[in-house]
């Protein structure tokens, strides 16, 4: 039961780095890493949560569940990465721009500005 | 007991940590290189919680392709001025996440049963010895089928990017390397081993911590070294011979999943014959799944055929 509550509650803190990192580092390449920790997060909560059967052994289904999202959240990784340097070919720059100050796609020295 | 509570608390210590750090670090190639060492972390903490499988999983993909990939991507990509900064509205909401997880873990920590008599019971029937294979192939198939289709989608999606007279090129970087540098004899030297323990962890999967998924990965990383030592060139992808390898696997399983309709239902397979089924699927699956990931790594096209 003590590894159910670590680890669960590590996944619970690892989900908030995560979603931290997405939502305050504008480089896209650092939203693909913050989203892959959410995601390993979750899942590691789930895992932990999965070991909460009587003698301790880990149910079969979940973990099946969780081998299937971490070859899912790599296909998207990789997808994500992709979209994320078409990106930079096509327009300079490497983050979104923020939705209340849009600024003309011509205007390469956007990402310096921090 | 206290010792291992011990190893326990001071690895998810450690495995927050270098989250953070991955998060807060300043360079971009700090920030995927701490990202690594927190994946392998994460397969230790996958061991010790039970979970070998997933562990074998996390190590493969969720660190060493990842890895590789962003490694790539943080190369390509150019570094913006980007320091972290301390939001404090963004932390406060985050903490609240958190928290109100770690609330439903605290609630939910009663033993529970779960699914595992239900795997048990059906064991026998699903044709393989080890659980996670029978619920990954058998029990939940839809869910494998579903997700080898969803690679092959991800890799068509990462090819449609590529800038028109490159449609039909060839993925990945040209490799300059030395004959007989370090990385070059490596990648003449590892390929055999790396052959062998993939073919080991497909076969083994049906008995014990192992399978198609791992495998096909272990087999992505062995074409990816001899790639990157100069030792094989990527294919071009217009080749007929290679794009058949993609659907390949996800082809058997489905006309195994038809087959299942004879019998009973749509993916389900009699007992008597569900071992000889699970493995054409598992090492077509293997050879496909190992393809489409190394391919996903290389990239879209990036020079002429």
């Amino acid at each position: 039961m003590t590894a159910t509550l670590v680890y669960g509650l590590a996944g619970s803190v690892l989900v908030g780095v995560g979603l931290y990192g997405f939502a305050v580092r504008r480089h896209l390449l650092r939203q693909i890493l913050a989203f892959n920790i959410i995601g390993s997060g979750l899942f590691l909560l789930f895992g932990a949560l999965a070991r909460r059967t009587p003698d301790g052994t880990s149910d079969p289904v979940p973990q099946a569940m969780i081998i299937t999202g971490i070859v899912v959240a790599f296909a998207a990784t990789a997808l994500a990465e992709a979209l994320a340097e078409r990106y930079q070919e096509l327009t300079g720059r490497t983050a979104l721009e923020e939705d209340s100050k849009p600024a003309p796609p011509d205007e390469q020295e956007s990402e310096l500005r921090g | 007991m206290i010792a291992s509570a011990a190893f326990d608390i001071l690895l998810c210590l450690l495995i927050v940590t270098v989250a953070v750090g991955s998060v807060a670090a300043r360079d971009l190639f700090g920030a995927v290189a701490l990202y690594i060492v927190y994946g392998l972390l994460l397969a230790i903490g996958w061991v010790r919680l039970g979970a070998v499988d997933v562990g074998l999983a996390e190590g493969a993909i969720g660190a060493g392709l990842t890895g590789v990939l962003l490694l790539g991507a943080a190369a390509r990509l150019k570094a913006a001025p980007d320091p972290p900064r301390l939001r404090i509205v963004p932390l406060l909401l985050c903490l609240a996440v958190s928290l109100g997880l770690g609330a439903a873990v605290l609630s939910l920590s009663v033993p529970q049963p779960g699914l595992v008599p239900l795997v048990q019971e059906n064991l026998a029937a699903s044709g393989v010895g080890n659980p996670v294979t029978a619920v990954l192939l058998n029990f939940r198939g839809w869910d494998t089928l579903v997700e080898s289709v969803v690679l092959v989608v991800a890799l068509v999606g990462v090819w449609a990017l590529a800038p028109d007279d490159l449609w039909d090129g060839r993925p990945g970087a040209a490799q300059r390397v030395k004959r007989d540098a370090v990385l070059n004899t490596f990648g003449r030297l590892l390929p055999p081993v790396g052959l062998m323990v993939g073919i080991y962890i497909v076969w083994i999967g049906a008995y014990a911590p192992g399978g198609a998924f791992q495998a096909g990965t272990v087999l992505a990383a062995v074409w990816l070294l001899a790639i990157m030592a100069g030792v094989a060139e990527p294919p071009p992808v217009r080749r007929p011979l290679w794009r058949a390898l993609l659907v390949l696997g996800p082809a058997v399983f489905l006309l195994a999943g038809l087959h299942g309709t004879l019998w009973g239902a749509f993916m389900s397979f009699a007992p008597a014959k569900a071992k000889t089924m699970i493995m054409a699927i598992e090492f077509t699956l293997t050879l496909s799944i190992a393809v489409t990931l190394a391919m996903l790594v290389l990239g879209r096209p990036r020079r002429p055929a």
